[in-house]
């Protein structure tokens, strides 16, 4: 298995836990325990139980005839954006939640980009009926204000993170302080699959799920369980993580990680790590990461708060490293331009996150036999606001 | 002799070692603090390598963090202040920083340039004993730079142990589980917790760092310990100083008086 974290949370040279020594207890216990629980037969069937009753799962694979037509392809939507609470997330914070009551934590916290983890984990908390801290970024809190306020109906807490460009990255770093201080506690579940080892193994697990979906999925529909392209997103790379995960030794299937160019990869202003980072820490793994030469972390920028994160999770770094996954990218007006064709084609107004895939499309060359499966991260209700200042409709 | 084993040969308890962040709050201030820290009579100083994203730190540290980046500190400018320093000062000078500006400027490089600087020892919370071990404790002790661990309250006996062994230097006990100058008094889990740590008679010795702001504070920690660590509330002082080397002369003072005897 080339492509697993290897005893010491690696993955390749990528990943481990760089973590200050008040975290290691916290980290030291999840690491012994994550594998022992969620293999267990109980966490299985109350995790395949919510998936299936709460979250909606499996959700639909979707052959979008009119997007078909339009590239030559046959391109099919992994549904995630029909996941309760609009995204893929959930399906990680179900996940973790089932992880943290095994453990015995009452509180949990959470970083948010977009709203759509803090909002899964809002929501997973009410319905375990554990306390819930969100930190978000002061700038995200306004441009992705319809899920403050869901996260509030819920009973959670948000609190803004006023430090650096205040998005992403700067939630992390608060949540990462909220839970150096409240060590024995509180559970901290992370929204992708990045931080210190296990969160990106055992996150990418928890969103397995999606591609053993599309495998048997893709049987009833094609004959075979193997398309020649998988798609999503790659903010921290969850959403891509689980869609690629049942493919990775599928070595003839391509995969596809589309990142945030911002106003272009070369104008100061993106988030496209593959493109522009180098090897380097932060919040807690040894990944690719935007950086200055002197070691800061470049404040990324792109019109989705999602994929506003100037890093990526260590298993991504090592499949771009590898060569396994081909790692591609989508200016905001692409995304912009995308999200409004796949409403219009398709009747589905995408999260703007996963509108970067489908702005991918352009720039794969397909062929009319390829078989394409899309990963629609989630749905464009949160970003209703960011699509009318955007205008062009 | 390594100047911190040497500080340590000669004095065993009531050791004051002062934390300030390189470039802060003038860009040239560096120089100013350090020697001005000298003659007040701390025994030791750390100065702290600026990071974008203290993830340990409060936000006393980060705000001096970030001034300092917006000022223009960086790896190449600090290690030159460091010599300049090194011209006069003679106490034991430890950096401490995150690994990510360490790994970028390269570790060997790093090492190197420090010792000739006039290094001592690093302290990076985010470099754990593993990697330590396998990877950077060749480049560490070719250049005679001791690493200072953490442990904090949460650390199991079994952990402190394993860190007493790795170190061969002074181990940095952080006072509560928290980050930089989160609480101010010492609460009686924290005193347990040092009293425990004393009673573990482990060979290296160690210093109580984060939230000891005041002479009480310092006098409590240092009946368990060999000393303590005092940041934020330095940072504090050099946020609102406007006479810097007298304000620093009387906070040293101020702070081990009860030591001393001294009232100035
Ligand atoms: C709908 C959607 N897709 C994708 C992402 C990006 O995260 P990841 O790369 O972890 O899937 C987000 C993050 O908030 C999201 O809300």
């Amino acid at each position: 298995m080339k492509y697993t974290i290897d005893e010491n949370g690696c993955y390749g040279k990528f990943g481990g836990a760089f973590i200050p020594e008040m975290l290691y207890p916290n980290v030291e216990e999840l690491r012994l325990n994550y594998q022992t629980i969620i293999q267990s037969a109980d966490f299985i069937n109350e995790f395949q139980y919510l998936l299936r009753h709460y979250v909606g799962r499996p959700t639909p694979l979707f052959f979008a005839a009119r997007l078909s037509e339009k590239y030559r392809a046959k391109i099919f939507l992994k549904r995630e954006d029909l996941c309760h609470t609009g995204a893929h997330k959930i399906n990680n914070t179900i996940g973790q939640i089932l992880l943290a009551r095994r453990l015995g934590k009452r509180k949990i916290i959470a970083e948010t980009g977009a709203g759509q983890h803090g909002v899964a984990t809002a929501t997973v908390c009410a319905l375990m009926g554990m306390d819930c801290i969100v930190y978000m970024g002061q700038l995200d809190m306004e441009r992705q204000r319809p899920n403050v306020e869901r996260m509030r109906i819920l009973g959670a807490h948000v609190i803004a993170a006023t430090s650096g460009n205040m998005t992403l990255k700067d939630a992390t770093n608060e949540a990462m302080r909220h839970w150096i201080n409240n060590p024995t506690d509180t559970h901290y579940i992370i929204g992708s699959v990045v931080g210190p080892h296990p969160y990106p193994d055992m996150v990418a697990q928890f969103q397995s799920v999606i591609s053993e979906e599309i495998k048997k999925q893709l049987i009833n529909e094609i004959g075979n369980p193997y398309p020649d392209y998988v798609v999503a997103c790659v903010g921290g790379g969850s959403n891509a993580a689980g869609a690629y995960y049942h493919f990775l030794n599928d070595e003839p299937v391509q995969l596809i990680g589309v990142e945030a160019a911002g106003k272009g990869i070369n104008t100061n202003e993106s988030a496209a790590t593959t493109a522009l980072g180098k090897v380097g820490i932060l919040h807690g793994s040894k990944s690719l990461l935007m950086q200055t030469e002197d070691g800061q972390v470049i404040e990324p920028y792109s019109i989705s708060a999602g994929l506003d994160y100037p890093g990526i999770g260590p298993l991504h770094a090592h499949l771009f490293d590898a060569g396994r996954v081909r790692f591609i990218s989508a200016t905001d007006d692409e995304a912009m331009n995308a999200g409004i064709e796949l409403s219009r084609l398709e009747g589905i107004i995408p999260a703007i996150e996963s509108a970067h895939a489908v702005a991918a499309l352009s720039q794969l060359a397909l062929s009319e036999e390829d078989v394409v499966v899309l990963n629609l991260s989630g749905r464009g209700d949160k970003d209703l606001e960011t699509y009318i200042k955007w205008g062009k409709y | 002799m390594n100047r911190i084993h040497e500080l340590f040969k000669q004095k065993n308890k009531n050791i004051l070692s002062v934390f300030f962040t390189a470039g802060f709050p003038k860009l040239n201030d560096t120089k100013i603090i350090a020697l001005a820290l000298e003659k007040a009579g701390a025994d030791m100083i750390e100065i702290g390598i600026p990071f974008s994203d203290p993830v340990a730190d409060g936000p006393v540290i980060q705000q001096s963090n970030k001034t300092a980046l917006d000022n223009g500190m960086n790896m190449k400018l600090l290690l030159q202040q460091v010599a300049e320093i090194r011209k006069t000062v003679k106490l034991p000078i430890i950096l401490m920083g995150y690994l990510n500006p360490v790994i970028q400027y390269g570790i060997e490089k790093f090492c190197v340039e420090a010792k000739q600087a006039g290094v001592d020892g690093l302290i990076l919370p985010d470099l754990p004993l593993r990697e330590y071990e396998t990877e950077y404790k060749s480049f560490f002790q070719i250049n005679d730079l001791l690493n200072i661990f953490l442990i904090s309250p949460t650390t199991s006996d079994q952990r402190i142990n394993e860190i007493d062994k790795a170190s061969n230097a002074f181990i940095y006990a952080v006072s509560a589980s928290s980050t930089t100058g989160s609480k101010t008094d010492l609460s009686n889990e924290q005193e347990n917790y040092l009293q425990k740590l004393k009673e573990m008679k482990l060979k290296s010795p160690f210093l109580v760092g984060f939230g000891i702001s005041n002479s009480t504070t310092f006098s409590k920690v240092c009946q368990y310990g060999a000393g303590a660590i005092v940041g934020s509330a330095f940072i504090n002082l050099l946020k609102k100083t406007s006479s810097m080397e007298e304000d620093i002369y009387r906070f040293v003072k101020e702070m081990v008086k009860r030591e001393t005897g001294n009232s100035y």
